[in-house]
Protein backbone atom coordinates (compact mmCIF):
# COMPACT_ATOMS: atom_id res chain seq x y z
CA UNK A 1 0.00 0.00 0.00
CA UNK A 2 2.33 2.88 1.19
CA UNK A 3 4.77 3.18 -1.83
CA UNK A 4 8.13 3.44 -1.31
CA UNK A 5 9.59 6.86 -2.21
CA UNK A 6 12.70 6.63 -0.09
CA UNK A 7 14.72 4.44 -1.92
CA UNK A 8 14.75 7.28 -4.82
CA UNK A 9 15.81 9.83 -2.46
CA UNK A 10 19.06 10.17 -1.71
CA UNK A 11 19.79 9.57 2.15
CA UNK A 12 19.26 12.35 5.40
CA UNK A 13 17.92 15.26 2.26
CA UNK A 14 14.21 15.02 3.49
CA UNK A 15 12.66 17.69 4.69
CA UNK A 16 12.80 19.23 1.46
CA UNK A 17 13.49 23.19 1.26
CA UNK A 18 10.19 23.84 -0.19
CA UNK A 19 7.23 26.01 1.73
CA UNK A 20 4.19 24.25 3.10
CA UNK A 21 1.79 23.34 0.78
CA UNK A 22 4.04 24.07 -2.43
CA UNK A 23 3.24 21.58 -4.98
CA UNK A 24 6.56 20.47 -6.16
CA UNK A 25 7.02 18.05 -3.81
CA UNK A 26 3.69 16.62 -5.05
CA UNK A 27 5.10 16.62 -8.60
CA UNK A 28 8.12 14.97 -7.51
CA UNK A 29 6.40 12.13 -6.06
CA UNK A 30 4.61 11.43 -9.31
CA UNK A 31 7.82 11.72 -11.10
CA UNK A 32 9.42 9.05 -8.49
CA UNK A 33 6.27 7.06 -9.25
CA UNK A 34 6.83 7.64 -13.41
CA UNK A 35 10.01 6.42 -13.22
CA UNK A 36 9.29 3.16 -11.27
CA UNK A 37 6.82 2.47 -13.79
CA UNK A 38 9.27 2.86 -16.63
CA UNK A 39 11.87 0.73 -14.52
CA UNK A 40 14.23 3.51 -15.50
CA UNK A 41 17.81 2.36 -14.63
CA UNK A 42 18.58 4.66 -11.94
CA UNK A 43 22.58 4.71 -13.53
CA UNK A 44 21.35 5.31 -17.06
CA UNK A 45 18.97 8.40 -16.27
CA UNK A 46 20.06 11.62 -16.06
CA UNK A 47 17.32 14.63 -14.72
CA UNK A 48 18.90 17.81 -15.80
CA UNK A 49 17.28 21.16 -13.98
CA UNK A 50 18.19 25.20 -14.11
CA UNK A 51 17.86 27.35 -11.65
CA UNK A 52 14.96 28.15 -8.81
CA UNK A 53 12.19 26.34 -6.73
CA UNK A 54 11.23 23.43 -8.70
CA UNK A 55 14.63 23.16 -10.40
CA UNK A 56 15.89 22.03 -6.52
CA UNK A 57 14.20 18.98 -7.27
CA UNK A 58 17.26 16.69 -8.67
CA UNK A 59 18.94 17.25 -5.33
CA UNK A 60 16.66 15.12 -3.70
CA UNK A 61 16.27 12.15 -6.28
CA UNK A 62 19.23 9.58 -5.96
CA UNK A 63 19.82 9.35 -10.15
CA UNK A 64 22.25 10.95 -11.95
CA UNK A 65 21.48 14.48 -11.50
CA UNK A 66 23.16 17.75 -13.10
CA UNK A 67 22.01 20.99 -11.61
CA UNK A 68 23.06 23.95 -14.60
CA UNK A 69 22.57 27.67 -14.88
CA UNK A 70 19.33 29.75 -15.20
CA UNK A 71 17.32 28.30 -17.79
CA UNK A 72 20.09 26.34 -19.50
CA UNK A 73 18.29 23.09 -18.20
CA UNK A 74 17.07 22.04 -22.06
CA UNK A 75 20.56 22.97 -23.60
CA UNK A 76 22.34 20.92 -21.10
CA UNK A 77 19.79 18.16 -21.68
CA UNK A 78 20.24 18.03 -25.16
CA UNK A 79 24.46 18.18 -24.72
CA UNK A 80 24.05 15.09 -22.74
CA UNK A 81 21.12 13.14 -24.84
CA UNK A 82 23.34 13.98 -27.66
CA UNK A 83 26.45 12.43 -26.08
CA UNK A 84 25.10 9.38 -24.60
CA UNK A 85 21.86 8.80 -26.54
CA UNK A 86 20.95 5.57 -24.35
CA UNK A 87 21.02 7.87 -21.49
CA UNK A 88 16.88 8.50 -20.77
CA UNK A 89 17.03 12.32 -20.06
CA UNK A 90 14.25 14.04 -17.94
CA UNK A 91 14.53 17.59 -17.25
CA UNK A 92 12.62 19.61 -14.87
CA UNK A 93 11.82 23.37 -13.82
CA UNK A 94 9.56 26.13 -13.64
CA UNK A 95 7.78 28.67 -15.60
CA UNK A 96 10.05 30.87 -15.43
CA UNK A 97 13.25 29.46 -15.51
CA UNK A 98 11.54 27.12 -18.60
CA UNK A 99 9.88 29.51 -20.67
CA UNK A 100 11.23 33.92 -19.69
CA UNK A 101 15.17 32.85 -19.22
CA UNK A 102 15.29 29.53 -21.10
CA UNK A 103 12.88 29.94 -23.29
CA UNK A 104 14.85 30.43 -26.46
CA UNK A 105 16.05 26.18 -25.36
CA UNK A 106 13.07 25.13 -25.04
CA UNK A 107 11.81 25.86 -27.97
CA UNK A 108 14.34 24.77 -29.97
CA UNK A 109 14.64 21.52 -27.57
CA UNK A 110 10.97 20.98 -29.04
CA UNK A 111 12.23 22.21 -32.77
CA UNK A 112 14.30 19.65 -32.82
CA UNK A 113 12.53 16.85 -31.45
CA UNK A 114 15.32 15.24 -29.14
CA UNK A 115 14.38 12.67 -26.90
CA UNK A 116 13.68 14.33 -23.42
CA UNK A 117 10.99 14.39 -20.80
CA UNK A 118 10.58 18.10 -19.86
CA UNK A 119 8.96 18.39 -16.40
CA UNK A 120 7.58 22.43 -16.40
CA UNK A 121 6.59 23.04 -13.25
CA UNK A 122 3.95 26.18 -13.61
CA UNK A 123 3.59 27.71 -10.50
CA UNK A 124 2.50 31.31 -12.01
CA UNK A 125 5.34 33.24 -10.68
CA UNK A 126 9.43 33.68 -9.80
CA UNK A 127 9.23 32.15 -6.16
CA UNK A 128 12.47 31.80 -5.10
CA UNK A 129 13.93 35.23 -6.37
CA UNK A 130 11.05 37.06 -4.50
CA UNK A 131 7.94 36.61 -6.65
CA UNK A 132 8.21 38.71 -9.45
CA UNK A 133 5.48 38.10 -12.43
CA UNK A 134 6.76 35.40 -15.06
CA UNK A 135 5.02 35.23 -18.32
CA UNK A 136 2.94 32.47 -17.06
CA UNK A 137 1.36 34.87 -14.47
CA UNK A 138 -1.98 35.84 -15.33
CA UNK A 139 -2.80 39.44 -16.58
CA UNK A 140 -4.45 41.19 -14.15
CA UNK A 141 -2.64 39.16 -10.70
CA UNK A 142 -0.41 40.66 -8.73
CA UNK A 143 3.54 39.91 -8.20
CA UNK A 144 6.15 42.21 -6.55
CA UNK A 145 6.91 43.45 -9.71
CA UNK A 146 3.64 44.12 -10.64
CA UNK A 147 1.74 45.62 -7.45
CA UNK A 148 -1.17 46.88 -9.48
CA UNK A 149 -1.46 43.56 -11.65
CA UNK A 150 0.16 42.15 -13.96
CA UNK A 151 -0.52 43.66 -17.82
CA UNK A 152 0.92 41.21 -19.76
CA UNK A 153 -1.07 38.62 -21.97
CA UNK A 154 0.02 34.83 -20.56
CA UNK A 155 2.19 32.33 -22.15
CA UNK A 156 0.08 28.60 -22.68
CA UNK A 157 2.95 26.37 -22.24
CA UNK A 158 1.66 23.87 -24.03
CA UNK A 159 0.52 25.61 -27.30
CA UNK A 160 4.21 27.12 -27.13
CA UNK A 161 5.38 23.15 -27.27
CA UNK A 162 2.71 22.27 -29.57
CA UNK A 163 3.83 25.04 -31.71
CA UNK A 164 7.33 24.69 -31.57
CA UNK A 165 7.61 21.15 -32.66
CA UNK A 166 7.36 18.98 -29.45
CA UNK A 167 5.56 15.65 -30.52
CA UNK A 168 3.93 14.62 -26.78
CA UNK A 169 2.52 17.56 -24.97
CA UNK A 170 0.26 16.99 -22.01
CA UNK A 171 -0.67 19.35 -19.06
CA UNK A 172 -2.25 18.36 -15.76
CA UNK A 173 -2.33 19.91 -11.93
CA UNK A 174 -0.56 18.93 -8.56
CA UNK A 175 -4.31 18.46 -7.49
CA UNK A 176 -4.20 15.34 -9.60
CA UNK A 177 -1.60 13.32 -8.38
CA UNK A 178 -2.43 10.20 -10.16
CA UNK A 179 -2.62 11.77 -13.49
CA UNK A 180 1.13 13.11 -13.18
CA UNK A 181 2.91 9.86 -12.64
CA UNK A 182 0.21 8.18 -15.69
CA UNK A 183 1.62 11.20 -18.03
CA UNK A 184 5.14 11.41 -17.08
CA UNK A 185 5.37 7.63 -17.96
CA UNK A 186 3.94 8.23 -21.02
CA UNK A 187 6.21 10.96 -21.76
CA UNK A 188 9.09 9.18 -20.88
CA UNK A 189 8.01 6.32 -23.02
CA UNK A 190 7.49 8.88 -26.15
CA UNK A 191 10.65 8.52 -28.80
CA UNK A 192 11.02 12.65 -29.00
CA UNK A 193 10.16 15.44 -26.96
CA UNK A 194 7.96 15.20 -24.72
CA UNK A 195 6.74 18.27 -22.21
CA UNK A 196 4.18 17.81 -19.20
CA UNK A 197 3.18 21.33 -18.01
CA UNK A 198 2.19 20.38 -14.17
CA UNK A 199 -0.03 23.85 -13.22
CA UNK A 200 1.04 24.12 -9.45
CA UNK A 201 0.49 26.29 -6.60
CA UNK A 202 2.60 28.93 -4.89
CA UNK A 203 0.80 30.03 -1.37
CA UNK A 204 4.12 32.08 -0.62
CA UNK A 205 5.16 34.01 -3.52
CA UNK A 206 1.92 34.30 -5.66
CA UNK A 207 -1.39 33.14 -3.08
CA UNK A 208 -0.66 35.77 -0.34
CA UNK A 209 -0.37 38.70 -2.72
CA UNK A 210 -3.62 37.53 -5.20
CA UNK A 211 -6.12 36.69 -2.22
CA UNK A 212 -6.19 33.35 -2.14
CA UNK A 213 -6.71 32.60 1.91
CA UNK A 214 -4.77 29.78 1.92
CA UNK A 215 -3.36 26.86 0.08
CA UNK A 216 -6.51 24.78 -0.10
CA UNK A 217 -8.18 27.18 -1.79
CA UNK A 218 -5.25 27.09 -4.39
CA UNK A 219 -5.44 23.57 -4.56
CA UNK A 220 -9.31 23.78 -5.15
CA UNK A 221 -8.85 25.99 -7.49
CA UNK A 222 -6.54 23.84 -9.63
CA UNK A 223 -9.51 20.85 -9.54
CA UNK A 224 -11.96 23.27 -10.36
CA UNK A 225 -10.78 25.06 -13.17
CA UNK A 226 -9.31 21.57 -15.24
CA UNK A 227 -11.47 20.29 -17.95
CA UNK A 228 -9.89 16.74 -19.18
CA UNK A 229 -9.42 17.68 -23.21
CA UNK A 230 -11.74 14.25 -24.41
CA UNK A 231 -14.75 16.77 -22.06
CA UNK A 232 -14.07 19.93 -23.63
CA UNK A 233 -14.95 18.82 -27.12
CA UNK A 234 -18.46 18.73 -25.92
CA UNK A 235 -18.59 22.17 -24.07
CA UNK A 236 -19.03 25.37 -25.72
CA UNK A 237 -16.75 28.45 -25.50
CA UNK A 238 -19.00 30.13 -22.53
CA UNK A 239 -18.28 26.78 -20.28
CA UNK A 240 -14.37 26.86 -21.15
CA UNK A 241 -14.33 30.26 -20.31
CA UNK A 242 -11.31 30.78 -17.70
CA UNK A 243 -10.80 27.22 -17.48
CA UNK A 244 -7.54 24.79 -18.76
CA UNK A 245 -7.53 21.97 -20.38
CA UNK A 246 -5.54 18.97 -18.74
CA UNK A 247 -4.33 15.34 -20.40
CA UNK A 248 -2.82 14.29 -23.64
CA UNK A 249 -3.23 17.24 -25.43
CA UNK A 250 -0.87 16.67 -28.37
CA UNK A 251 0.70 13.27 -29.60
CA UNK A 252 2.65 12.62 -33.24
CA UNK A 253 4.61 9.53 -33.84
CA UNK A 254 5.76 10.47 -37.27
CA UNK A 255 8.27 13.26 -36.93
CA UNK A 256 12.29 11.67 -36.89
CA UNK A 257 13.84 11.75 -33.53
CA UNK A 258 16.94 13.94 -33.57
CA UNK A 259 19.53 11.77 -31.78
CA UNK A 260 18.59 8.95 -34.36
CA UNK A 261 19.05 11.51 -37.13
CA UNK A 262 22.46 12.63 -35.76
CA UNK A 263 23.47 9.51 -35.92
CA UNK A 264 22.58 8.65 -39.61
CA UNK A 265 24.34 11.89 -40.28
CA UNK A 266 27.84 10.50 -39.09
CA UNK A 267 26.94 7.25 -40.68
CA UNK A 268 26.44 8.27 -43.81
CA UNK A 269 29.67 10.86 -43.43
CA UNK A 270 31.87 8.29 -42.54
CA UNK A 271 30.89 5.98 -45.13
CA UNK A 272 31.31 8.24 -47.63
CA UNK A 273 34.61 9.76 -46.82
CA UNK B 1 -13.63 -0.41 7.21
CA UNK B 2 -10.79 -0.70 8.91
CA UNK B 3 -7.01 -2.60 8.53
CA UNK B 4 -5.41 0.69 7.75
CA UNK B 5 -2.76 2.02 9.46
CA UNK B 6 -1.97 6.00 8.84
CA UNK B 7 1.46 6.64 9.92
CA UNK B 8 2.89 10.54 10.14
CA UNK B 9 6.50 11.23 9.69
CA UNK B 10 6.08 14.53 12.35
CA UNK B 11 9.89 15.22 11.32
CA UNK B 12 8.93 15.95 7.64
CA UNK B 13 5.19 17.76 8.43
CA UNK B 14 4.94 21.66 7.43
CA UNK B 15 1.36 21.61 8.66
CA UNK B 16 0.05 22.77 5.39
CA UNK B 17 -3.28 20.60 5.46
CA UNK B 18 -3.71 19.45 2.74
CA UNK B 19 -4.56 15.92 3.56
CA UNK B 20 -6.77 17.45 6.39
CA UNK B 21 -8.90 19.19 3.78
CA UNK B 22 -8.90 16.50 1.13
CA UNK B 23 -9.75 13.15 3.42
CA UNK B 24 -13.29 12.11 2.04
CA UNK B 25 -13.96 10.55 5.70
CA UNK B 26 -12.65 12.95 8.12
CA UNK B 27 -9.92 11.07 9.35
CA UNK B 28 -7.22 13.05 9.67
CA UNK B 29 -7.18 16.84 12.29
CA UNK B 30 -4.59 19.50 12.60
CA UNK B 31 -3.07 19.36 16.19
CA UNK B 32 -0.92 22.78 16.21
CA UNK B 33 1.62 22.62 13.42
CA UNK B 34 1.27 18.51 12.42
CA UNK B 35 -1.43 16.03 11.64
CA UNK B 36 -2.91 13.97 13.88
CA UNK B 37 -5.04 10.56 12.91
CA UNK B 38 -8.11 10.92 14.84
CA UNK B 39 -10.28 8.25 13.26
CA UNK B 40 -8.05 5.43 11.67
CA UNK B 41 -11.01 3.06 11.70
CA UNK B 42 -12.68 5.43 8.90
CA UNK B 43 -9.90 5.27 7.08
CA UNK B 44 -10.82 3.68 2.87
CA UNK B 45 -7.77 3.54 2.03
CA UNK B 46 -8.64 6.37 -0.98
CA UNK B 47 -5.01 7.16 -0.82
CA UNK B 48 -5.78 10.68 -1.55
CA UNK B 49 -3.67 11.97 1.79
CA UNK B 50 -0.28 10.27 0.77
CA UNK B 51 -0.49 11.05 -3.10
CA UNK B 52 -1.22 15.36 -2.21
CA UNK B 53 1.01 15.18 0.78
CA UNK B 54 4.51 17.40 -0.51
CA UNK B 55 6.28 16.78 2.19
CA UNK B 56 6.63 12.81 2.47
CA UNK B 57 5.00 13.08 5.78
CA UNK B 58 2.01 10.57 5.53
CA UNK B 59 1.58 6.84 4.76
CA UNK B 60 -1.13 4.66 4.56
CA UNK B 61 -0.05 1.03 5.47
CA UNK B 62 -2.32 -2.05 5.42
CA UNK B 63 -2.33 -3.89 7.88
Amino acid sequence: MAYDYEKSIRPGKLPHIWCPGCGHGIVMKGLIRAMDACELDREKTTIVSGIGCASRLPGYLDACTLHTAHGRAAAFATGVKLTNPEMNVICCGGDGDGTAIGGNHFIHACRRNINITYVIMNNYIYGMTGGQFSPCTPTGMKASTTPYGNPDPTFDISKLAIGAGATFVARTTAAHPREIDKLITQGIKHKGMSVIEVLDDCPTSYGRRNKFRSVIDMMKRLKKDAVPAKAAAKMTPEQLEGKFLTGVLYHETDKPEYTEQYDALIKRVQEGA
Amino acid sequence: MSGARIEVIERNCKGCSICVEFCPKDVLEMDVFVVKVVRPEDCIKCMQCELLCPDFAIKVHDE
